[in-house]
Order: C-alpha cells, then structure tokens, then sequence
C-alpha cells in the first residue's frame, strides 16, 4: 500500500471522524438508532481500515494486543457489575432505577448508558482481535 | 443476599469468565475458576434447600413485572437440575492444574482462555436450567454451545478440530430450529414468559403454526440431547476432547438439554397437547429403543475407551427418554433420577480415564493392557462407575434402571422392560472388556506406569463414592425426582 498515495491520505482524513461517528452512535443510543454493539463495530473497523492500510505491525503498535485482551474482559464486567449495583442499593440484579434514588428514570438512563458502553469496548475490542488472528495467520 | 441467589447462580461464573482471562497463566486463573465452581455449587444446593422448603422461587430480571421482564423461576425440577449441574462443574474444576493444562493444545500463555471458556459454559448451562424466559433459554443455550466448541476444539488430538466443527454445525441447526420454535410461539401469543405461554397456547393450540414450533422445538432439542438418529456429532466430539472437558460436557451438556426438552413439553405446551394431540410418545419410544440397543451395541466395538463411552452415553440418553415416553410419574421419576445417576457414573468414568491418559497418555483399550495392577485406585474409581452404568444393586444406577423397568411394567410393555434388562447386558460386555484388558492382560514389556497423583483421584473418587452413596440412601437423587415427576405431570403430591 506504500505506492497508493489515495487511500493512505484518505485513511488519514476519514480515521478520525469514523472513531468520531463512533462515539456519536454510542452516546445517542439513548435516543436514536445505534448503542453500543453498532459502536462497537464501527470503532472495531477503524482501526481494521488503519491495519489494512497500513500494515498490520503498525495496527499493533498502535492497538497493541494486551490493550485488546483488557478490552475484551472489561466491557463484560462492565455490563455484569453495573447490574450488580442493583442488588447492591437494594433492588434486583440489572435493576437501574436504584442507580439514582430521587429520579428512578434517570437511574434507567444512567445504567444502560453504562451497558452500553461496556457492550461497546468489548465488541470493537473483540472486533479487531478476530482481525489480528486472521491477519496474523502464517506469519 | 439470600434473595438474589436466582441471579447470583448464573452471575458468579459470568463475572469470573472475563476476571479469569485478566488473570496471569498459571495457578491465579485455575483458583478462581475453581472458586467460582464451588460458589455456583454453594448457591445450587443453598436454592434446593430452599425450594424444598418453601416451594418454587421467582425473581424478577431488573424489577420488570412477569410478561414483559424476564423471569427467573426455580421449582423442584430445576433446583435439581442446578445441582447436577454444578456439581459435576465444581467436582472438574477441582481436577489438579497441571493435569488439566497437561491435556491441552493451547500455549501456556493462552490457558487462561480455557477457564474462561469453561466458566462461560457453566453460565450457559446453568442460565438454561435458571431461567423461565423462552428466549433466555436460547440465549443461554448459544452461550454454551458456543463455548463448549473451543472447549472441544482445544483436545491435543488433531482430530478434536474436525469433531468441534461437526459439533458446530448440527448445534447450530440444533440452536436455530429451538430458535424457530419459540418465535413462532412468540408470534402466536406475544410472550415469551413460560408460564403465560401455557396460560395463553390452549387458545390457539390448534393452528398449525403452534404445531410447527413443537416440531422445531423437538428437533431441536432432540439434536441438542443427542437422541438416537441426530446423535453422530456427540462420539468424535467426546472421544477427542480434553478428558476434563469429557468429563463435564457429558455429565452436563445433554442432560441440561433433556432439561429443555422436558420443560417445552410439560410445563409450555403442557401433557394433552404434546401427547395426546401430537402423540410424542409414540415417536419417542420406538427412538429410544432402537438408540439404546444400537449405541450399545456399537460401543462394544470401540477400540477407543473414551469413544466407548461416548456410545454408551447415546444409549444412557435413551433410557431417560424411554421413561419420558412412559409419560407416568414413575416413568418420569426414572428419567429424571437417571440425569442425576447418569451425571455421576459418566463423571466417574470419564474422570478415572483423564487419570489413565494422564500416566499412560491414552485410552486406546490395548495401551491400558495391566493399568489395573499400576493403578488401582484409578481402576477402581472405573470398576465402580462401571457397575453403577451396568445396573448393578448397591450403586446409583441401579435405582433409575428399577423405576425404570417399573414403570415399564405399570404400563404392562413387557418387551420394554426385557430389552431394558437385555442391554444393560450389553454394557456388562463393554465396561467388561475394559476390565479385563486392565486387570488380566499383562503389561506391556518397560511400560512403567504410576497411580494417578492425589489431586487427581480426590475428585474422581468423591464421584465414585456418591455413586455408593445415592444407591443407597435415595432420598434426594429419587425423593427430589419424583416430586419433580409430579411437578410436571400437575399431579398433585
């Protein structure tokens, strides 16, 4: 890819309004089509159009692997300990309304936010690990 | 905390999974899966005792009332399933970190991976056996499938690959008809609650649509349990698997899929429509006859133990399916009675081989020429759990084959009750070339094998002597099986 001059400024420009949309579709999940899974992809492809671009080496040094395995791992927890607060301040277990005791709407509002953010670091981070693997293959 | 134990059930091992694969290789990653193990162990007996006691237990997913939130229920069948099922997950887990780690094709730096896949599948099957959402089921049942391949796919044997992807696709096919099957009920009622889709399917029970889902979900669940002719995935993926994998996978896996089984068809469809206006029983029977005679009958001439048993496990699958097809409490009774027995004998059985491939480094029936004389704690763990397969009095599998054949005779289907008799015949054939080969034929000349370490054969034997045990003292394996029996068949106890 080093000769193709096109795609590597246009990989440049476009890189980080992709990571920009990205988090634009995570954080108005609430309110308009998207969450944390369609984030996640859009993030994952990212950095797959970064390696792809330029090489897989320079993806690594730049997502290096054990971010990903923290990746991974963080976002469940994420997801399964925001519901344990639940249980925690008194209510079930993924029961959000307990997260804010005045306002139990709020409380909703702010324990899916939190799903959702834990559902998106775990698929984009999967998303580029199954990436690596097959990149990696033969290596 | 007592009032979340629901939740915490499938909660512990899905929050260890990810905390394992943080861990570093080695010792941190084994405990904590073993820790989770004995917890999830811990809170199943605490949710029989407590079912038991006060009668079945709700609770409610995030607070959100019955038919649109997702329920968590357990009643006498499913507290007595958990247990089963998280038994057998902590009795494995205990299994010594270096024999298991010894068993695999993963580099040291990716083991914590396989714990974390092991938790993930403990998840699985013990959210199947929690929930009473139809939809969670099936979610649940994705996640222990799924992990349940990696587990087979990482056996040190080339061939655990090919078995692993056979696996996936027939669990797959499996996993998208129970699929089918519940969204075409979901379209038909607009819930996916269990106990409001038996409330509200005798009003539309008669469409062909509410047919089409009980024959996705037999299917279905039928491939998932390995009935008789959907069965060929389970031997490869049994024989070339880790043994400790073996070990958990065949003492869980099917019978959380009978578990489903019996769920869709007593509780959501309920005993009229599945046998008297579609008429399960009839296909059942025969099914189960034939795979009882035929899997035994090829296990005899298995060369590979491991495959031998795996076989065996196929015919062991139609006896509980033969007592579901009695559809009477003492059919039932033995059925259910016979997951619990059947989880034990083949625990102790497969565990008793990870010892044999441990020290001679595999279960070909030739290499384990003499293995009686160098191990005889290990081969002794395998005689018992040998016994307890065949039938014998005194031992756990004794007592489901009694209620068995008795409920076979209630019905008056002597024949029935005679090929009962007449294969368990045959698994005095298998299990009996095993032992002959260990204890008769001499070793091979400087073959020098050692007993299995302590770490390995705590575990195998504190299964080999709950086989004892429950053929003895019978108050929990049948006294909790009937009232679940009766649970189901809405009599009342």
């Amino acid at each position: 890819m080093k000769r193709y001059t096109i795609p590597r400024v246009g990989t440049k420009l476009l890189l980080p309004l992709i990571l920009l949309f990205a988090l634009y579709v995570q954080f108005h999940g609430d309110y308009g089509p998207g969450g944390g899974f369609q984030a996640g992809v859009i993030f994952g492809a990212g950095f797959i159009l970064y390696a792809l671009i330029y090489g897989l080496d320079n993806a690594r040094r730049l997502m290096p692997p054990w971010v990903l395995r923290i990746g991974v791992s963080l976002g469940v927890l994420i997801y399964a300990g925001v519901g344990l607060l639940g249980p925690l301040l008194g209510g079930q277990y993924l029961d959000y309304a307990v997260l804010d005791a005045r306002d139990p709407a709020h409380g909703q509002h702010l324990g899916i936010l939190w799903v959702e953010l834990g559902v998106g670091i775990t698929v984009s981070s999967v998303m580029v690990t199954i990436f690596y693997a097959f990149a990696g293959r033969g290596r | 905390m007592i009032a979340h134990l629901p939740a915490l059930q499938v909660v512990i091992p899905l929050i260890s999974a990810p905390l394992c694969a943080l861990l570093p290789a080695g010792r941190p990653a084994w405990l904590a899966a073993m820790a989770a193990s004995w917890l999830a162990f811990l809170i199943a007996a605490l949710l029989l005792y407590q079912v038991l006691a006060h009668g079945p237990i709700s609770y409610l997913m995030g607070g959100w009332p019955i038919p649109w939130g997702i329920e968590y229920r357990v009643d006498a069948l499913n507290a007595y399933m958990l247990l089963i099922v998280a038994a057998i997950g902590a009795a494995v887990a205990s299994f010594g970190r270096t024999i298991v780690e010894q068993r695999l094709s993963l580099p040291l730096n990716k083991h914590p991976w396989f714990y974390t896949a092991y938790l993930l599948c403990l998840t699985g099957l013990l959210g199947i056996t929690v929930t009473g959402d139809a939809f969670n089921v099936f979610v649940f049942l994705e996640i222990s499938a799924l992990s349940s391949y990696v587990l087979i796919s990482v056996g040190r044997d080339r061939r655990a690959l090919v078995a692993a992807y056979q696996y996936l696709i027939m669990g797959t096919v499996g996993a998208t008809f129970i699929l089918i099957g519940i969204g075409l009920l979901y379209v038909m009622t607009g819930t996916l609650n269990m106990g409001d889709l038996a409330a509200r399917l005798p009003a539309v029970s008669g469409t062909r649509t509410v047919r089409a889902a009980f024959a996705f979900l037999t299917v279905g669940t039928a491939i998932k349990l390995a009935l008789f002719p959907l069965h060929l995935w389970l031997p490869n993926a049994y024989a070339y698997a880790p043994s400790p994998v073996t070990a958990f996978l065949a003492a869980t896996a099917t019978k959380v899929a009978i578990y489903v089984m019996l769920r869709f068809f007593f509780t959501v469809f309920g005993v009229k429509f599945s046998f008297e206006t579609m008429q399960l029983d009839k296909i059942l029977l025969p099914l189960s006859l034939v795979g009882i005679a035929s899997a035994s009958l090829v296990a005899i001439f298995q060369t590979n133990v491991k495959r031998m048993l795996a076989y065996s496990s196929v015919a062991q699958i139609g006896y509980m399916m033969l007592g579901v097809s009695l559809v009477s409490v003492t059919g039932l009774t033995a059925s259910i009675s016979h997951l619990f027995n059947h989880a034990l004998m083949k625990g102790t059985l497969f565990m008793a081989l990870g010892c044999v491939s441990y020290r001679v480094g595999a279960t070909r029936l030739e290499r384990m020429a003499g293995v009686g004389r160098s191990m005889p704690w290990t081969m002794g763990a395998f005689v018992i759990g040998g016994l307890s397969l065949i039938g014998v009095p005194l031992t756990a599998g004794f007592v489901s084959k009694w209620y068995l054949i008795v409920g076979a005779l209630e019905k008056g289907w002597w024949p029935v009750a005679a090929l009962v008799l007449a294969t368990s015949l045959l698994a005095v054939i298998y299990i009996g070339r095993v032992v002959e080969v260990a204890y008769f034929k001499p070793a091979p000349e400087g073959q020098r094998v050692e007993e299995a370490p302590l770490a390995l054969l705590v575990p195998t034997w504190a299964l080999a002597l709950a086989n004892l045990y429950f053929g003895l003292e019978t108050s929990l394996n049948v006294g909790v099986a009937r009232l679940a029996a009766q649970g189901l068949l809405g009599a009342t106890p």
